[in-house]
């Protein structure tokens, strides 16, 4: 967003909120600052990783957009974009990696096979999109997406940032403190979400033998 | 192509009388081994016929017959066609096959995924371990009788997508409504967790520190990965380190298995091209080529004359982009933080423009058809190929050289660390640049000529000493090299049709089974392919580089330090796309 | 002597550095627009770029070329009043050369006669499975299915595309692919120009 835009909220302000006009501000400057910033997880799955790094380079340069830090250690990341296939084998680690970025987190499925599977679907070793396990804020297709295109979907992330509001946000809120947080799968002969033991049990009980 | 092995054929029967018996099937080739001579054999094979370079191991489940069969195929690192052996056994369980690993140790990878996929026990084999999916997975899927839970039918293309095609998630037909399966009777809540102990186990300690008067060091196991920066991509590695010296090291992979050979099994013939194209992401025309020249083989088709010229100029400039982003990224991961990769992806993306413009992605290129290409090149794009391999390209390998050659810090991270002989390296079955670093001068083009290749002027790069150095450099020989064969190609390349045969989206593959291979920017990349005459492939298996290039990287490392095995990943140019498929 | 490689290398990244100005002083002198005008951004992807190499998406976009390929869509004619006839007979071809089988076609069967009509009732395309091979375009035989230049589709939810998503015109077809479009309007014209041909002659005979 242009910085003057930022001093500029054309918010009509209910009469009864009158008097906290600086919430709505604080809002774009609180929002300018977190869309302007947007840390990646430096993180690379598969094809559409090689994608992502290209849009890093000189042609594309997400820089322009703040997004250039690749942080290698969750801890310092906003955002964690899933660029590529996501399979069984490598969802533990995700989850681990997603539990330990400190909110406000982000989660962006980029390319076919991140959104649900993409043409790698079928396999048995794939999982069939990220959005079974990790709440995903923006999906991006293709195969891989163009530079050009995850820019835009990055833009769309912003666009998304913009409309939150610090006083909805849930990581404020000290109840849900815990709220994303995603128990981490297991690797058994298949892979067990564990949040579905019971149901596994049962259909696996019903079901008819080999 | 199918006979060039049957002098030898004759040989081994000679020489083993009753202990093996020539493959009789139409469309094969080579000879079956019976199981228990096969260490004899394949020891004669070896050092009497000189097939020193075992390139594939693989399974193929032959369900109707009732048999599991292992193939193998042997070349000579001189040139020269290769030798194919098999050996069958009753596809009953436990299917047992004495492991080749003492003869040829490059089997390793191999024989442990067969294990992984097919069931197959390598006896003799010191760590069989699953190497794809994870200890504790059920079953071996690509066993014939073995489904997906997504399983929907045999063969593509599905019957519910037309003429009655409502749109259905797969989850829904699924009872987990997710991509899973079950046993019967599985209970979550009582699965015992593997805890990875044979992985650990199967370091190795040196115990020979601990003698008395020597300062005793604890070892300590440190997982490298799968998230980890410099491990391009999702490899993992869980080492030994006495200090920061490396004395074991496993690379664990199957983090971005995909099911290529399963779902390989399912696609038909045609429909495995643009999958082909993301088994090593960078180079899809390389793997298009290798994929489409098998498959030309089985079908005993011609290939258009023109075409032929515009794969030969897709696959080099594809390998002068992978070879510009191997130094990018090895420099990243020796520290020099993105200057050198950032000037690489920029020639990267010149290349790219070029695939763009031909074949309408940057990266899945999908420009291969069986018989020649899909479309000519436009004329704007072959000015741009001829701008770009006359004067851009000469140009910025130049510089790229005299911006890091010299460089002493690089020069000291680089000279005399991470040494192949290339008795090791012929050894583990390594190919590609690695191979040539070490001295020995083989490369597919000029060794076992596909395509093309043997119309136009080059010079194998090799350098000698196997270093890390030196596997750098080779990288800049071959540009240099790949920038010749292009100017002739550019030059030669005739007017006329860009594919032999008719477009059709069936095409009718007899049975037998071909292996194809061409020297990919990685080394030997390889299909496999067993046709029993119906759209889609029996057997569908590839041989990439990357993954048999890895089994040299545990007798590489030890004794080093472990900084330096990060730049020796780098070194080894793998792609977890292609390692793990 | 030690650093004299890091010296030679260092004068690459100089002259780098460099570069970046004069190429952006030269346009100015020539009082040429280096920046957002389409010569600009075509001299950026020649062999003669040096200098700044980016192309500030979303300000200005790079050309892309004729052949490229992103998600498909439906050709439609646009008929008398306004009316949308899709080209798709829905023969299926397209569905099943699809390589991740993620394309959905119902036909029309004709309730008088229960015979297929040769348009679909519905036509589905799971984006988020499509491998963006271009097969579709490639192999259906009546220029129905076409591989779109948009890239600019991201979304906050799972996209499944049904028949009404996926129209677009033939003028929007024609101008991205001006080439192919042309050609493809030739061999049609031939082709009914034949037909008629044939169906005079035959008419002659009789
Ligand atoms: S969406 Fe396509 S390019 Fe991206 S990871 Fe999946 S297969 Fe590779
Ligand atoms: S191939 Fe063309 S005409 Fe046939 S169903 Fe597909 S889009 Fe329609
Ligand atoms: S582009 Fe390829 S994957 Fe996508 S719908 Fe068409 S045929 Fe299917």
């Amino acid at each position: 967003m242009e910085n003057e835009k930022l001093s500029l909220p054309n918010y009509t302000i209910p009469e009864d909120l009158q008097n906290v006009v600086a919430i709505t501000t604080l809002d774009r400057l609180y929002n300018w600052g977190r869309r302007s910033s947007v840390w990646p997880l430096m993180f690379g799955l598969a094809c559409c990783a090689i994608e992502m790094i290209a849009a890093q380079t000189a042609r594309y340069d997400m820089a322009r957009f703040g997004m250039e830090v690749m942080r290698p250690t969750p801890r310092q990341a906003d955002m964690m974009l899933v660029s590529g296939t996501v399979t069984k084998k490598m969802l533990p680690s995700i989850i681990r990696l997603y539990n330990q970025m400190p909110e406000p987190k982000y989660v962006v499925a980029m390319g076919a096979c991140a959104s649900s599977g993409g043409p790698f679907k079928e396999g048995y070793n794939v999982v069939a999109g990220i959005d079974k396990f990790l709440p995903v804020d923006v999906y991006i297709p293709g195969c891989p997406p163009t530079p050009q295109a995850l820019i835009a979907g990055m833009i769309k992330l912003q666009e998304k940032i913009d409309k939150q509001s610090i006083k909805h946000v849930t990581w404020y809120n000290k109840e849900k403190k815990d709220g994303n947080y995603v128990p981490m799968p297991i690797l058994g002969p298949d892979l067990i979400d564990v949040r579905r033991n019971a149901e596994i049990r049962d259909v696996a009980a019903a079901k008819e033998s080999a | 192509m199918a006979t060039p092995v049957l002098t030898q054929t004759v040989d081994l029967a000679a020489r083993f009388p009753g202990k093996v018996s020539a493959d009789a099937r139409p469309g094969y080739a080579g000879i079956i081994v019976n199981k228990e001579n096969l260490v004899e054999v394949a020891t004669a094979v070896r050092d009497e016929f000189g097939f020193d370079l075992l390139t594939a191991v693989t399974g193929v489940d032959y369900i109707a017959e009732n048999k599991m069969e292992v193939v193998y195929h042997a070349y000579k690192t001189t040139g020269g066609a290769g030798l194919v052996f098999r050996v069958q056994v009753e596809r009953v369980d436990p299917i047992e096959v004495p492991s080749l690993i003492n003869i040829w140790p490059g089997v390793d990878f191999q024989e442990r995924e067969a294990w992984d996929l097919y069931g197959i026990k390598f006896t003799g084999h010191p760590d069989l371990r699953r190497i794809l999916m994870w200890e504790g997975f059920e079953g071996h899927p690509l066993r014939k009788d073995w489904k997906e839970p997504f399983f929907e039918e045999e063969v593509k293309p599905f019957k519910s997508r037309w003429p009655d095609g409502q749109h259905t998630f797969a989850e829904n037909k699924n009872p987990f409504r997710d991509n899973l399966n079950f046993p019967k009777d599985f209970d979550p809540e009582k699965y015992v967790v593997d805890k990875e102990e044979d992985l650990y186990m199967s370091l190795e300690r040196d115990t020979t520190k601990d003698v008395e008067g020597n300062m005793k060091t604890d070892h300590i196991v440190v997982n490298m990965g799968p998230h980890h920066p410099s491990t391009h991509g999702v490899l993992r590695v869980a080492v030994q380190l006495d200090g920061e010296t490396i004395i074991g090291l496993k690379p664990v992979m199957g983090y971005l298995h995909r099911n290529h050979d399963k779902i390989g099994e399912r696609n038909t013939y045609l429909q495995n091209i643009p999958y082909t194209d993301r088994l090593d992401y960078f180079n899809s025309m390389s793997n298009n080529f290798g994929y489409v020249t098998t498959v030309e083989k089985l079908m005993k088709i011609p290939v258009a004359e023109r075409a032929e010229y515009i794969r030969v100029i897709m696959a080099e400039l594809s390998r002068i982009q992978n070879h510009l982003i191997f130094i990018g990224m090895l420099m990243n991961d020796l520290g020099t933080m993105y200057t050198p990769s950032l000037y690489a992806f920029e020639e990267r993306e010149l290349v790219l423009d070029i695939f763009e413009a031909v074949s309408g992605a940057r990266m899945m290129c999908n420009y291969f058809r069986f018989g020649g290409v899909v479309r000519d090149i436009p004329d704007f794009a072959m000015q741009k190929i001829k701008d770009l391999v006359f004067e851009r390209l000469p140009a910025k390998t130049d510089e790229m050289e005299r911006f890091l050659n010299e460089n002493e810090i690089l020069v000291a991270r680089l000279k005399g660390i991470h040494v192949l002989n290339a008795e090791d390296a012929i050894k583990y079955s390594v190919t590609g640049p690695v191979l040539r670093a070490t001295g020995v001068p083989y490369d597919l083009r000029r060794a076992d000529p596909y395509s093309i290749y043997d119309r136009f002027d080059f010079d194998v790069a090799v350098r000698q000493n196997g270093d890390m150095m030196d596997n750098y450099l080779i990288r800049f020989d071959e540009i240099r090299q790949s920038l010749r064969i292009l100017e002739q190609a550019i030059k030669q390349i005739p007017q006329g049709p860009i594919n032999s045969q008719k477009a059709a989206y069936q095409v009718r593959v007899p049975a037998g089974e071909a292996y194809g291979r061409i020297e990919s920017p990685k080394g030997e990349l390889a299909f496999y392919i067993v046709s029993n005459g119906k759209p889609n492939a029996y057997r569908y298996h590839v041989r990439p580089a990357s993954f048999v290039n890895l089994t040299a990287v545990e007798s590489m490392c030890k004794g080093s330090k472990i900084a330096d095995f990060v730049a020796l990943l780098a070194m080894l140019d793998i792609v977890m796309g292609e390692l793990d498929r | 002597m030690y650093g004299k490689g890091i010296l030679k290398g260092l004068s690459v990244t100089w002259k780098r550095f460099w570069d970046t100005y004069t190429d952006d002083i030269s346009w100015m002198l020539r009082g040429k627009k280096r920046y957002n005008s389409d010569e600009g951004i075509r001299h950026r992807s020649s062999k003669d770029t040096k200098g700044i190499f980016t192309v500030q998406y979303p300000e200005e976009q790079l050309i892309v070329p004729e052949e490229f390929r992103y998600v498909p869509f439906l050709v439609y004619d646009e008929g008398a009043d306004g009316k949308k006839e899709v080209r798709c007979t829905s023969c299926g071809i397209c569905a099943k050369v699809c390589p991740p089988q993620c394309i959905w076609i119902v036909r029309t069967n004709d309730p008088s006669t229960g015979r297929p009509v040769p348009v679909p009732t519905d036509f589905f395309v799971d984006m988020d499975i499509c491998m963006n091979c271009g097969f579709c375009a490639e192999y259906c035989p009546f220029d129905a299915i076409k591989m779109d230049h948009d890239f600019d589709i991201a979304s906050y939810q799972r996209n499944v595309y049904n028949l009404e998503k996926l129209m677009k015109p033939a003028s929007y077809y024609a101008g991205i692919r001006p080439e192919n479009y042309t050609r493809e309007e030739e061999a049609r014209k031939a082709k009914e120009a034949a037909k008629a041909a044939k169906a005079e002659a035959n008419a002659a005979a009789a």
